[in-house]
């Protein structure tokens, strides 16, 4: 766990002095993501700094764990905190088992110990040690010195993370890769870390809660996707954009917005039964068709129901698509717009129908979120750093 | 006070023994200047035949001058000219090819891509492409290998007193042999200041020759 | 210097002897030049001498000083010593021998001192602008680490400096070399004996004596840095190792 308390900093510079940081306050539950996210100046590269001491803090503290690091002599400090920079900072002179076994070689660790969390680090990564131990990093694409990069501040496997728009410098494809692999990666790590970043999205992806800065003040700090729904101020609003409520689209899963009382129909059911249950449940335009293992593999239409005879396993329509409940709403708005649908049946991992996911369910879901900023009488979670600043 | 006397009675000589070695070093590198900047510019054009010539070019200055004059000497009296000005000025104009020719090389070798295309674009022949684009870009570098080369050979024709060459290098000969420190500090600040003079001088005249759109000259 | 260069130089090289020497013989030269064998090779080691024991000395005491320079709580001593240092750099060897003469007389105490300092020159400029130009971010990344002060120095700065400051101690060597004739003058020894005492006498065979090896050994030592810094400089941050 990260907890900063007031901190600030404040440049003494020719043209006067410089808040950088007011009065800081947040805390980052250990295991999660911290974005902080605002325009460039706005103070996020002096509060991650300020953590490893890189810049001294004006005032205030930091505790790690609950311990108050300012008792802390600096290098033990940053030997417990890893560190990954935009500019990647791989050392030239050393190979890339050389940088990533710097800081074990560093804590004294043998040879075969740290050649060892070399190789296993290179894995972790999704690169070949056997190809890549002995090279140089001017050898390496950016987008692999960046992999190295968040390698040797793994090496010597520090609770804490603090990373500074660490794929900043990739480009777009192979940024999203590598944050793909480091959310991965995360998962089985479970680190606490801060991590600064300018891109909203890149922030929503990765975060589990967002700090948003502005001229050294925080002015918000919650998980993603109340962000999104409650920006506080028109400064945040501006920020996060017009199309936020699209961006939550990503942060929801299809299981969270399904409906889960509905109608199906299986092979052996007439068309007579297809159109009662059609009917029943106020469906415009078809009903589901299931096999028998409860995996949906058509729909029945209202127009077939009415107008033919016989039974549903004849008279049916392949799927065009299917939703999983792990699906985010990116990928099931994108389903629907790309097959001219609104709605899809939703399955679970085994392929099993479990619900239905509509467009109306999912207007309403982001709907319902914002409909709170205008009924103040609701209970807002997360806001800790509301009051605070 | 001792000193001031004996720079104050010698200042004729002083001055004579300055101009001199003012005219040896100016002479030797302007000839360099007229052989080095054309074979600089030649060698743009084969990569190969460049390395070859920069690569004789660095052997050269690598060898001391005194050895060159050793070596130049009795070459040179088969012709009658074994002693005095014309092994200096040989020597100096032979140390001042690297630092030309390697500028004016680099220099006309790094000119943006772009711009040589721009200049092709609109028309203009390779000879016209050299003149108006190509070396007026190149000239501040040309200058700062010129500069390097006058600073140097300042040095090289103090050396070459005692080959017979005269310059300002003569105090400083006789001060060794008189063993007279008078006139053996006298030539060596004479000779020190002129070439720190110099190398002032030339930084202004390379800045003053850079083409005013061209911010920082290398 | 590409492997095909150096063939192609070392075969112009040797023609150009073979031809000297099929010239030389025929003029009688090549005995009237072993008459100086002993004195070349007695005068060959202690040129040597004052090489290895200036260019040392200046290596030595040059290398820290570089180092302190670089310091930040040496910021503003820095700047004015580089300017002197540049102006430094234009003074002639000659003249600085002269002065090293005026003040210390005679003999290889003031040679040594007088080449010591010309050669001390290029390479603090060298190790200082060497470490200055390591980028900020290999330092930050260095200190973000957990890496003292010193370490920093030794496993990040130095070697990503290597390139430049040895740079700097080839052209100090440079220097030297081109020096070391000099010091003959005010008695320090070395092949000039045989050069300057050639050109007072006018024995043209005596000045090929000296200044032959002169030239070579001025090449060799050349060389012989070159070498030493190609495989010295690590791999990932030496510019004329070609990647692969
Ligand atoms: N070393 C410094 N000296 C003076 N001012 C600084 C220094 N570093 C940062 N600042 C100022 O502090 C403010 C915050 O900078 P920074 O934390 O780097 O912003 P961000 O990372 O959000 O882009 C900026 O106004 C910047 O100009
Ligand atoms: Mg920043």
């Amino acid at each position: 766990m990260i907890k900063i308390d007031k901190l600030t900093k404040i440049f003494e510079t020719p043209n006067g002095p410089v808040t950088a940081a007011d009065h800081i306050e947040m805390e980052v539950p250990s295991g999660e993501i911290c974005v902080l996210l605002g325009p460039s100046g706005c103070g996020k590269t002096t509060t991650l700094k300020m953590v490893n001491r890189i810049i001294p803090a004006t005032s205030g503290k930091i505790y790690l764990g609950g311990e108050d690091t300012s008792g802390m002599d600096t290098v033990t400090l940053r030997r417990n905190i890893g560190y990954v920079i935009q500019q990647i900072g791989l050392f030239p002179n050393m190979t890339i088992s050389e940088n990533i076994a710097v800081v074990p070689k560093l804590l004294g660790w043998d040879k075969a110990r740290y050649m060892t969390r070399a190789k296993e680090l290179l894995e972790m990564v999704a690169l070949d040690p056997s190809i890549f131990l002995n090279r140089y990093p001017n050898e390496l694409s950016g987008g692999q010195q960046q992999r190295i990069g968040v390698a040797r501040a793994l090496a010597a496997d520090p609770p804490v993370m603090l990373m500074d728009e660490p794929f900043g410098a990739i480009d777009p494809i192979n940024r999203e890769v590598i944050q793909d692999e480091f959310l991965k990666m995360q998962q089985e790590l479970n680190k606490t870390i801060m991590f600064v970043s300018h891109d909203i999205d890149e922030a929503v992806k990765m975060a589990d809660r967002i700090a948003i800065f502005r001229d050294g003040h925080l002015v918000q700090y919650d998980t993603p996707d109340d962000l999104l729904a409650h920006p506080k101020d028109d400064f945040v609003k501006n920020f996060v954009g017009d199309d936020r409520a699209l961006k939550r689209l990503r942060l929801v899963t299809a299981e969270s917005v399904m409906q889960t009382t509905f109608a199906y129909v299986k092979p052996n059911d007439t068309l007579a039964e297809a159109l009662t249950k059609i009917d029943a449940y106020g469906y415009r335009d078809a009903v589901i068709l299931v096999n028998d293992l409860h995996q949906p593999i058509g729909y029945v239409p209202k127009a077939t129901a009415i107008n033919m005879k016989g039974y549903c396993g004849e008279h049916y329509v392949g799927l065009k698509t299917i939703a999983r409940t792990t699906d985010d709403l990116r990928k099931v708005a994108s389903k629907m717009f790309t097959h001219d649908i609104v709605w899809m049946p939703c399955v679970d991992e085994n392929g099993r129908l479990v619900g239905e996911v509509t467009q109306r369910g999912i207007t309403h879901y982001l709907g319902a979120t914002y409909q709170r900023d205008t009924s103040p009488s609701q209970p807002q979670p997360l806001h800790q750093a509301k009051e605070a600043s | 006070m001792d000193l001031l006397n004996f720079t104050i009675d010698n200042l004729a000589l002083l001055g004579t023994l300055t101009m001199e070695h003012i005219s040896l070093v100016a002479l030797a590198v302007g000839l360099a200047i007229l052989t080095g900047v054309p074979i600089g510019i030649l060698i743009t054009q084969n990569e190969r035949i460049a390395k070859v010539v920069l690569y004789v070019a660095s052997i050269i200055i690598t060898i001391p001058s005194i050895a060159l004059f050793g070596l130049m000497i009795p070459l040179l009296s088969t012709i009658g000219h074994g002693i005095g000005y014309v092994p200096a000025v040989i020597t100096v104009l032979l140390y001042s090819q690297l630092p030309i020719i390697r500028n004016t090389y680099t220099a006309i070798h790094n000119v943006e891509p772009s711009l040589r295309e721009a200049a092709r674009g609109i028309g203009m022949t390779p000879f016209q492409r050299l003149k108006m684009v190509e070396i007026p870009l190149a000239i501040p570098v040309i200058m700062a290998g010129v500069r390097t080369a006058v600073v140097m050979n300042i040095g090289v024709m103090a050396i070459a007193a005692y080959i017979g060459a005269g310059g300002l290098g003569v105090f400083i000969s006789r001060g060794i042999s008189q063993s007279d420190p008078r006139q053996l500090i006298v030539g060596a600040i004479a000779v020190s200041l002129l070439a720190i003079i110099t190398d002032y001088g030339l930084i202004r005249l390379q800045k003053r020759l850079t083409p005013p759109g061209l911010t920082a000259a290398r | 210097m590409t492997n095909q260069l150096k063939q192609t130089y070392y075969f112009v090289l040797l023609a150009c002897v073979f031809a000297l020497g099929v010239y030389l013989q025929g003029a009688g030269t090549i005995d009237d030049f072993l008459y100086y064998q002993e004195d070349i090779v007695y005068l060959t080691v202690q040129h040597i001498e004052l090489v290895l024991l200036s260019g040392g000395l200046a290596i030595l005491i040059a290398i820290p000083v570089g180092v302190l320079l670089s310091r930040p709580r040496f910021q503003k001593v820095a700047e004015s010593a580089m300017q002197v240092l540049n102006v430094g750099t234009t003074i002639p060897t000659l003249a600085i021998l002269a002065l090293a003469m005026s003040f210390l007389g005679i003999g290889t105490v003031p040679a040594v001192f007088g080449l010591t300092i010309a050669s001390l020159l290029p390479i603090v400029r060298n190790t200082y602008i060497g470490l200055k130009e390591v980028p900020a971010h290999l330092k930050e990344a260095a200190s973000g680490i957990g890496m003292t002060e010193l370490q920093m120095l030794f496993q990040v700065e130095i070697p990503n400096a290597l390139f430049v400051i040895f740079a700097g101690i080839r052209t100090a060597l440079a220097v030297n070399v081109g020096t070391v004739p000099l010091a003959f003058l005010i008695g320090g020894g070395g092949l000039g004996e045989l050069i300057f005492t050639g050109i007072d006498l006018d024995e043209p065979i005596m000045m090929l004596a000296g200044a032959i090896p002169t030239a070579m050994l001025a090449i060799a030592i050349d060389s012989v840095v070159g070498a030493v810094s190609y495989v010295t400089v690590p791999k990932g941050c030496n510019p004329i190792r070609a990647r692969q």
